[in-house]
């Protein structure tokens, strides 16, 4: 009993944690401060796939995300902005209109979240998982998700040519 | 914590994401905005497979995973097309690179 309840605050504070640092991404004008919210937000994300028994996801999240992408997040502020483009620049009609229509698909969200019955008050059964890292292995190399995983290996090999092609400076022939 | 938890964590998350994609003057953050949107269609489908399958069945997780490796190849694309619109144009504010603009 005392158990449940540290887990549940626990939980919760994640949950804070995850969701207010993701409104600061979205409002800091400051855009350097934003990818450090952002750092914040997956983080905490990373934190509730530990509480879904999702140990590799977890780590996965940590490291590509945190290591690779806000990294190079960063780089592209580094490489883009001088030092008056830091601030970020906001439309006020934009914001109206924008706010507005986040606001409805929030709605529209909460709406069917709490009207699906099928999805109600199914609780988390307490169970925990063997870890799931060799589980995940074997069903990518020898089970069902072999396909997938040469297509996206496949996929990250264009991506990484294609970047690479895309951002070097243009050499122009001399004929 | 039931399923609802988490769906509602990752429907504000998702309203967020749509939120900074809408309004953000700035290529970067747009991405941001991006990266939240995925990271709670993530959440999603690590929810599902916790709570709507049983204990042992983790093929959500899986494909998490799979949305975890398109969002880096997104990224790095982005991040390059960035690099080229700021040599080409000098800003990375889109509304700015209307070059094709009627």
């Amino acid at each position: 009993m005392e158990f449940a309840g540290i887990k549940s605050l626990i939980f919760y504070a994640f949950a804070l944690l995850t969701v207010a640092s993701a409104v600061l991404v979205v409002t800091v004008r400051n855009i350097v401060h934003a990818a450090f919210s952002l750092m914040i937000t997956l983080f905490g994300v990373a934190g509730l796939y530990v509480f879904l028994q999702a140990d590799f996801l977890a780590a996965t999240q940590v490291i590509v995300y945190v290591g690779g992408i806000l990294v190079l997040i960063l780089f592209g502020v580094m490489m883009t902005s001088g030092r008056l483009q830091m601030r970020i620049q906001i439309e006020r009609g934009q914001l109206i209109l924008g706010g507005l229509v986040a606001l409805l698909i929030l709605l529209l969200l909460f709406g069917v979240i709490s009207n699906t019955p099928h999805w109600e008050g199914i609780k988390d059964d307490g169970s925990t998982l063997e870890p799931t890292t060799r589980t995940i292995g074997e069903m990518i190399m020898q089970g069902e998700f072999l396909l997938p995983f040469e297509v996206v290996s496949i996929l990250l090999l264009v991506a990484l040519i294609g970047a690479a092609l895309i951002s070097r400076k243009e050499v122009r022939d001399e004929e | 914590m039931t399923l609802q938890h988490y769906l509602v964590i990752s429907a504000i998350l998702f309203t967020l994401g749509v939120f900074a994609v809408l309004t953000r003057r700035n290529a970067i953050s747009i991405l941001m905005g991006i990266e939240l949107i995925l990271n709670s269609c993530n959440l999603n489908f690590a929810a599902f497979s916790r709570f709507m399958t049983p204990a042992e069945d983790i093929n959500g997780q899986i494909i998490a995973i799979f949305g975890i490796v398109l969002a880096a190849a997104e990224a790095a694309v982005f991040l390059a097309i960035i690099l080229a619109i700021y040599r080409e144009f000098g800003t990375i504010q889109p509304d700015q690179t209307d070059t094709l603009k009627g």
